[in-house]
């Protein structure tokens, strides 16, 4: 293992990401396969706002405009906004509370490995037969019904997606509950550490639901089970209600990371410390426990009569108070800073009225009287965008500025930044504000067109430019990566200047072994303390100079995801019963899966060390990029 | 790493005092196990003198809450120092399902 930085051949870079078990290089590969599917999802929304650019369009049939909503929820929410955030925690976490990788790192691989081989598995239902069509939702009555095999690669590829998430989940808790530095307290981890700790929480205890939700639906139409079928007994409501016991929360794991993200944001570019720290830590917490007890507040006109609708309401309402302490909290922590408005300070600053638009519209909904209108109308499908994206997708473009230099040891053009910003927040606005209004003129959502006579068309087509506006600002940041990778400017450990947390204090990109010796954490924004006291390392340390124990890369991730990959297959068309091939198919993938499962439990792998020479060699030619 | 073992002599202050915290413990499991038995034999005493079912479920279902509580913290050594995380996140858990479940059984199923 030379610690000498090396050129190498694109196979040997393929080769070492496809066995690494590195949490920088695993958050690589997360933003990667996040990044692309969230341009899919992108291309999806695109085609739905051309179709719905004017009355009585005919760009899309009914039943491809029904695969194509379903696609573009489905691929945001688990394969694009969930990965990209999961690429964040693995990035940034491990650093922010000098660990020197998570708790497993083999299991942080399988778990990026399964959500990938789901991920595809989901898409290419595009080539054999067509996509799902139920929504992303999937309401058993309409799921049941649907022709095809495309509720059948929503079910599958979820199933395998979803025990990826679980593992990163379980790996993320057991690293912030075992593996923070010495002096690093619960009440001294930086906030976007305490919301992946509360996200992967959330994880942990919603995952199970969907799962089960997701085997029954499977059962259902696999093996002719009667889980969800009426007239057998069977009972449809209750897919809708493990479906959103999961999908809640879900929401939550999405924006509790992005609250994280604003906080660490909100703090470096105010120059100041976070403002109520406590009480941010303690509203996110809340708001995890919360997020378990709400979930029918969907299903309001589903009648589940005025007392079970009373209590979900308030209930729901309840959940208004600690988003409303985060927000006076950010709002405070600005209040005095001295503030640079730098990329991600202006997509902070941008969440903000963004964010509460979309809480404002979420108490309205919450009133359940209220929801009887506007159900499954636009004004849902604006609400949830402006959470979503005005939260969510601003947040995952906030971070890829800010720790674009922490990941890959270049900074993104600010310039170029700032013209995505803009685009994207005009565009943002401008197609999502209009549909309250035509979701209280009363269009229904997922309809695949409307009339001319319903006078529906000039906020539909004004909806349509600013979907152009997002693309155009999407299109910009990608030239920005391209042209900042070409450049190729290396950055010091503290590109920004105002880092307060602990992985601003190590070099940008990290050595693979992060840091050479375990950090001491003095308090609250450690790298922040020991700047303001004149250290010039950034930090002190808590042991001596000593070889680092590293585990060893591994191929066996890819292999078991890959068997799993393949009995989806063919468990998939054994539904049609026709076909020969499939029992082998599913025995010879699921082979695969166990007899590398069995592999990795019967080999020693006892990882390497690294000597104390090369960590010296290193500490004094001041290495600092990833390579190994 | 091999070389970096220490082999470690207790004193015997150190000896005795293990002893002691042992047999504290064998101590608490036999007392909880004793009171599982006990606990055991009131339930079925409940069953087999034909009381009202009324009377008979919430009694059952109380002892089972605190046979739960008994096998965690007597055997399972959740008193012991260092689980206040697992603890959290178990009853985070159980609630969690709780509330749940009552919400289907009540709106669902009742």
């Amino acid at each position: 293992m030379s610690s000498i930085a090396q050129k190498k051949g694109f196979g040997a870079a393929m080769w070492d990401y496809l066995t690494t078990v590195d949490h920088k290089k695993i958050a690589h590969l997360y933003l990667a396969s996040g990044g692309i599917f969230f341009l899919i999802g992108g291309i999806e929304a695109m085609l739905i706002r051309i179709q719905l650019m004017k009355a009585g369009n005919d760009f899309l049939s009914a039943g491809t405009y029904n695969e194509v909503l379903t696609m573009h929820g489905t691929t945001m929410i688990f394969l694009a906004a969930m990965p990209i955030l999961l690429a964040f925690m693995n990035a940034i976490m491990p650093l922010q509370i000098g660990a020197r990788d998570v708790a497993f790192p083999f299991l942080n691989s399988l778990g990026f490995w399964l959500f990938f081989f789901g991920g595809v598995f989901l898409n290419l239902s595009w080539f054999l037969g067509g996509a799902p069509d139920a929504g992303w939702t999937n309401y058993a009555s309409l799921a049941i019904a649907s022709e095809g095999h495309g509720i059948d690669f929503y079910a599958l590829g979820l199933t395998i997606s979803g025990f990826g998430t679980l593992i990163s989940g379980i790996n993320f808790l057991v690293t912030i509950i075992n593996m923070r530095a010495p002096g690093m307290t619960y009440m001294r981890m930086p906030l976007f550490t305490w919301t992946t700790f509360v996200a992967s929480a959330l994880i942990l205890l919603a995952f199970p639901p969907l799962t089960v939700g997701v085997f029954f639906m499977v059962f259902d139409r696999m093996f002719g089970a009667n889980f969800f079928d009426v007239t057998m007994g069977g009972n449809t409501i209750i897919w809708e209600h493990l479906f959103w016991i999961f999908g809640h929360p879900e929401v939550y794991i999405l924006i509790l990371p992005a609250f994280g993200i604003f906080s660490e944001i909100f703090a470096i570019f105010s120059r100041k410390r976070l403002f109520g720290y406590t009480a941010l830590v303690f509203a996110t917490i809340l708001i995890g426990f919360y997020g378990f007890m709400v979930w029918a507040h969907h299903m309001f006109t589903v009648g589940l009569g005025p007392t079970a609708n009373a209590v979900f309401a308030l209930a729901t309402m309840i959940i208004a108070v600690p988003t409303g302490v985060k927000i006076f909290n950010w709002l405070l922590t600005i209040w005095g800073g001295s503030i640079s408005f730098t990329t991600p300070m202006m997509y902070a600053i941008g969440f903000i009225p963004s964010f509460v638009a979309g809480g404002v519209t979420g108490v309205m909904q919450a009133i359940a009287p209220l929801d009887y209108q506007l159900h499954d109308s636009y004004f849902i499908v604006a609400h949830f965008h402006y959470v979503i994206v005005g939260g969510v997708v601003l947040a995952i473009l906030a971070a890829t500025h800010l720790y674009w230099p922490k990941m890959f040891g270049t900074m993104l053009s600010e310039k170029l930044g700032k013209v995505t910003f803009w685009l994207f927040f005009i565009g943002f606005h401008l197609t999502f504000f209009i549909q309250h209004f035509l979701g209280l003129m009363g269009m229904p959502r997922r309809v695949y067109t409307f009339g001319a006579d319903q006078g529906w068309d000039l906020f539909n087509a004004i909806s349509s430019v600013g979907a152009l506006f997002m693309a155009l600002g999407v299109i910009i940041l990608l030239v920005n990566i391209v042209m900042t990778s070409i450049k190729n400017e290396r950055v010091s450990n503290d590109p920004w200047g105002d880092g307060r947390t602990l992985e601003w204090a190590i070099a940008s990109p990290p050595p693979f072994y992060n840091f050479a010796q375990t950090p001491l954490v003095r308090g609250l924004d450690t790298f922040w303390i020991e700047k303001m006291e004149g250290n010039k390392e950034g930090m002190v340390y808590a042991e001596p100079l000593e070889e680092i124990h590293m585990p060893n890369g591994s191929f066996v991730p890819v292999v078991m995801s890959f068997g799993l990959f393949v009995a989806s297959f063919g468990a998939l068309y054994n539904m049609d019963g026709d076909k020969g091939w499939t029992i082998p198919v599913i025995i010879i993938g699921l082979v695969i899966t166990f007899g590398s499962m069995l592999f990795r439990s019967l080999k020693d792998d006892l990882g390497f060390h690294i000597s104390k020479e090369e960590l010296l060699r290193d500490v004094k030619g001041g290495k600092s990029d990833g390579l190994k | 790493m091999a070389h970096e073992t220490h082999t470690h002599v207790r004193s015997q202050t150190e000896y005795e005092y293990i002893r002691r915290q042992r047999s504290k413990e064998m101590r608490g499991q036999l007392t909880s196990f004793a009171i599982m038995i006990f606990l055991t034999l009131i339930a079925f005493t409940a069953v087999a003198a034909d009381f009202s079912p009324y009377l008979i479920t919430p009694i059952i279902l109380l002892l089972a809450a605190v046979q739960v509580v008994l096998q965690l913290y007597g055997f399972m050594h959740m008193s012991n120092k260092g689980h206040g995380m697992v603890a959290f996140f178990m009853f985070s858990g159980m609630f969690v399902a709780f509330i749940t479940i009552l919400a289907l059984v009540t709106i669902v199923w009742w």
